[in-house]
């Protein structure tokens, strides 16, 4: 079905979103780039002119950088290690015959549609707080003290709210995979005298694990920029405790008008993010073909 | 093979299921059950909250005080403008792609995903600046072109999945009975992809109403939806608990239930058909 | 109206040459199919002809006019196709009106076509029915009626049998047959089935790999092929193929003769078997006989008393026998 004019017609239709998208990442992208190598503050509208490297210098050399490196990467690892190993025991149990299963999977789906201010809110008031949230009560309940979560732990109480957000799509992905699982397959491996165990970790992990490789990757592009649980729960802090990179960048350039140093740290952002994106492109290229 | 399970194992999963299920949705329930208490009760224990008195006022209070309606049109307005938009633009070029396919159809699908990968304080800056030079910043119209730009690569490839199922005999017949390329699409094409269109809609909405970067940067007052009316919560005062229920409650419960719906297309849109 | 011409039309994709620089004349009016294995190009030529796909090379004439650049929809064809292609969120009657409707005909003119076709076909109970709910023949009588609401110039059918039954193929064949002699419009007919194509066609057209092996008549091709290709094609249960010493003495490198075309008898005979499998229909009977030129099959008319592993005279009718040269070809 295909004739030049046809051709020419699908032409002229991909062209407005082709053009779109291209502008939408090359001119802003384009933008940071070249403030990256500015001097730049909006605060000193007068003293703007080129640096070279500086601006890549004092981002990549500051402690905070590190500081925001390590704690993404706790972030993101931490997040993905809950929801996965999280999601694949929750899916296994959403796959046994169990009384009113649509109305389980509808209750462990609901995190997933609650925005991310709403939940950063709830669990920081509700469950956090050290005077009146839930935790606080369960300690007081047992004879302990409260434990001030976001002042103590801050990074880890992130974590959690993010994992809790991100635990129904990884269970969701996950079952979908597992139900599409020929029982047949199953069926003849216990036939051959596979006991539960070995079915598990030679047919049903083997199938799982593509579904968890694109769980990782998605999760992992969504995660890198968390921001809106850090600004309504910690703001980054206590300190920097749990600034990430994406919450650095928005610091600097937006509460210290640095546009600048802001445009280099987004740009090590993305470099970041491409290198995942890479792996993910490929997954996903590779499953266009089938 | 359905095979019979005991009615023991049955019970015993069913318990298991049905406590963790509680557990995860534990914090909007409690959500819920504090929004019908008065800030009094919010505050006290768990059991006092459960046994003290049930009341609507935390709700007539939200929107009195916070003008609650207006965000809650700002997130109706954006969520569905961007995405209405993101499908006008798409629906082409997803025709384009499923039946016209070409040698670079599959770079190009790549490519438009691998913007969706860039991460948006990469953009942040300029987008900022362009906003504020431009007179978009708080404003419907600027939050619908950013939310339209950031779920175009998604609608489009969840377009594409469904349109390729679609055989394009079907579209051959009509253009053999003389419908041009307009007619092909509008009667044709988009009746017979409607499911999917629908399903597409429903999950880029979902996305956008929740989208929580762009919304709380680029607005403050006027065009500010509900993720960036529930932040202003953040630094309260006084008691506020019930209200910020009542709040969170309302913000999330029209895309609880549109997102039960959409559980299945779910998977299918955010792994890009990865995962069907 | 109805003349299609193809002057050395031609088809690539990308590097590959589906159909080699290729002429036809379609006559006003007649029944042509093609015919020819599966991938041979059938479905590319047609729809080369219906402007679907581009041709590489070569001229389409329709009516005279020249049609190679022309779409799809200004070709005056209507086409039928393998999987019906109905469109399934409109009622029976919408399919049928939409060709109509694309045309901006009025509402007096398409009730009334509607009506026409559909009583034509057996469809008036069905008009405000969804595709999905008919059944096979129902549909494909649907797809004929979206066709011949639109007064074409030639219909263009791509295996619109291949899907239903064995029962129903052989009804719908014979309806598609009533339906041009009562029409007389062109018909392009393309199938990989020489059954089809020896009762349905005024013209069959041979193809094998994008080339044509030999345009005429079904019995034109069946008494005469043209090359060896063309004689096992045509022809069911294929014609046997015998080379060496026995097609020798006939002078030729191949001899061929069809399996109706030999006498069988347990006593006397040209060449000597033994039966291997055989098949007792009543009305025929299939012997597949074991010889020294190796398995040939032999077609009696009614019950022929012998069994596996039986031995048999076989002697073919030599009127009927058809001579090759080594490159293929008739002699
Ligand atoms: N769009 C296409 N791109 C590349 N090759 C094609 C395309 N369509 C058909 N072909 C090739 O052309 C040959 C003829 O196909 P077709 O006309 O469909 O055969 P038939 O209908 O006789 O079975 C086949 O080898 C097929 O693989
Ligand atoms: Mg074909």
């Amino acid at each position: 079905m295909s004739t030049q004019a046809s051709r020419a017609a699908a032409r002229l239709m991909i062209s407005p979103s082709v053009i779109l998208l291209f502008l939408w990442m090359a001119v802003p992208l384009g933008m940071t780039l070249w403030f990256s190598f500015q001097r730049y503050n909006l605060l000193m509208p007068g003293q703007t002119g080129f640096v070279g490297f500086q601006n890549y210098e004092y981002f990549l050399t500051d402690p905070a950088f590190f500081t925001a490196l390590w704690n993404t990467l706790f972030l993101v690892g931490g997040v993905l290690l809950i929801t996965i190993i999280g999601g694949m025991l929750l899916a296994l149990l959403l796959d046994q015959a169990i009384f009113g299963q649509g109305i389980v999977r509808v209750l462990v789906i609901a995190p997933f549609f609650v925005m991310p201010t709403v939940s950063a809110l709830v669990w920081k008031n509700f469950f956090f707080n050290p005077v009146n949230g839930i935790f606080a009560y369960i300690a007081h309940f047992f004879g302990f003290p409260a434990y001030d979560f976001l002042a103590q732990a801050p990074l880890l109480s992130i974590t959690l709210i993010v994992a809790w957000q991100w635990l129904p799509f990884a269970t969701l992905i996950l079952l979908t995979a597992l139900q599409s699982l020929d029982s047949e397959q199953l069926e003849a491996a216990e036939m051959d005298g596979a006991s539960i165990w070995s079915r598990f970790i030679y047919i049903m992990v083997p199938h799982l694990s593509r579904a968890a490789t694109v769980v990782i990757l998605i999760q992992t592009i969504f995660l890198l920029s968390t921001f809106a649980e850090i600004l309504v729960t910690t703001n980054g802090g206590p300190g920097i405790a749990s600034t990430t990179l994406t919450y650095l960048v928005y610091v600097q350039s937006l509460l210290q008008f640095d546009v600048g140093g802001g445009a280099a740290g987004g740009i090590v952002a993305v470099i970041l993010a491409n290198i995942v994106a890479i792996f993910l492109m490929r997954m996903i290229g590779k499953n266009l073909e089938t | 093979m359905a095979r019979k399970t005991s009615n023991r194992r049955k019970l015993v999963m069913t318990i298991l299921a049905w406590s963790v299920g509680f557990v995860i949705f534990f914090p909007i329930l409690w959500t819920i059950i504090l929004s019908f208490k008065t800030e009094g009760d919010a505050i006290k224990t768990p059991l006092q909250v459960l046994t003290s008195h049930w009341t609507f006022e935390s709700y007539t209070l939200v929107q009195e005080r916070s003008n609650y309606f207006r965000h809650f049109m700002n997130s109706v307005v954006i969520s569905f403008g961007s995405v209405i938009l993101a499908l006008i633009i798409g629906i082409p070029s997803a025709w384009a792609m499923a039946f016209v396919p070409g040698k670079r159809t599959k770079d190009v699908l790549m490519w438009m995903l691998s913007t969706k990968m860039m991460p948006a304080v990469g953009v942040l800056v300029p987008i900022y600046l362009m906003f504020r030079d431009w007179g978009l910043l708080d404003t419907r119209t600027g939050l619908i072109i950013v939310l339209c730009l950031m779920n175009l690569p998604i609608v489009i490839w969840m377009l594409y999945t469904y349109f390729k199922e679609i055989p394009s005999e079907i579209l051959e017949a009509a253009r053999m009975d003389g419908a041009g390329l307009r007619s092909e699409i509008l009667y044709v094409l988009t009746p017979m992809a409607i499911p999917g269109i629908a399903s597409t809609l429903l999950l880029n909405v979902i996305l956008s109403w929740n989208e929580a970067f762009w919304t709380l940067n680029l607005t403050a007052a006027k065009a500010a939806p509900l993720t960036a009316f529930i932040a202003a919560y953040s630094s309260p005062e006084g008691l506020f608990y019930a209200k910020l229920s009542a709040a969170s409650t309302l913000a999330i419960a029209p895309i609880l239930i549109l997102g039960w719906f959409s559980q299945k297309q779910l998977v299918r849109g955010l792994t890009f058909g990865a995962v069907k | 109206m109805g003349q299609i011409e193809l002057k050395g039309v031609t088809k690539r994709f990308g590097d590959v040459e589906v159909i080699p620089p290729l002429d036809l004349h379609i006559g006003e009016g007649e029944f042509v199919v093609f015919v020819g294995p599966s991938g041979c190009g059938k479905s590319t030529l047609l729809r080369l002809i219906a402007g679907l796909e581009d041709v590489s090379g070569g001229h389409i004439e329709i009516d005279g006019q020249d049609a190679t650049d022309l779409p799809p929809a200004k070709r005056s064809l209507a086409m039928v196709f393998q999987s019906y292609a109905l469109y399934p969120h409109m009622s029976v009657r919408k399919n049928i009106a939409f060709p109509l409707k694309m045309a901006k005909a009025d509402q007096a003119t398409i009730d009334a076509k509607i009506e026409n076709a559909a009583r034509i076909l057996n469809l008036t109970d069905y008009l405000h029915r969804r595709p999905g709910q008919l059944s096979g023949g129902q549909r494909q009588r649907v797809a004929i009626g979206r066709a011949i609401v639109r007064e074409p110039a030639a219909f263009l059918f791509d295996e619109p049998l291949s899907n239903l039954d064995a029962a129903l193929r052989v009804n719908m064949r014979l309806e598609i047959s009533e339906l041009h002699q009562k029409l007389k419009t062109t018909m392009v007919y393309v199938t990989h089935d020489q059954v089809e194509a020896m009762t349905m066609a005024d013209k069959i057209v041979v193809l094998h790999a994008g080339v044509i092996e030999q345009v005429g008549s079904p019995l034109e091709l069946y008494r005469s092929p043209r090359n060896k290709f063309v004689a096992g094609f045509i022809g069911s249960p294929k014609m046997n193929f015998v080379e060496g010493p026995e097609a020798a003495k006939h002078n030729a490198h191949t001899i061929g003769i069809r399996p109706e075309h030999i006498n069988v008898s347990a006593t006397e005979g040209a060449w000597k078997g033994t039966v291997g499998v055989s098949e007792h229909l009543g009305s025929d009977t299939f012997l597949h006989v074991d010889t020294e030129f190796g398995l040939i099959n032999v077609r009696g008319d009614g019950e022929i008393d012998l069994h596996s592993g039986d031995s048999v005279w076989l002697s073919p009718d030599l009127s009927q026998l058809h001579k090759f040269d080594a490159a293929g070809l008739a002699i």
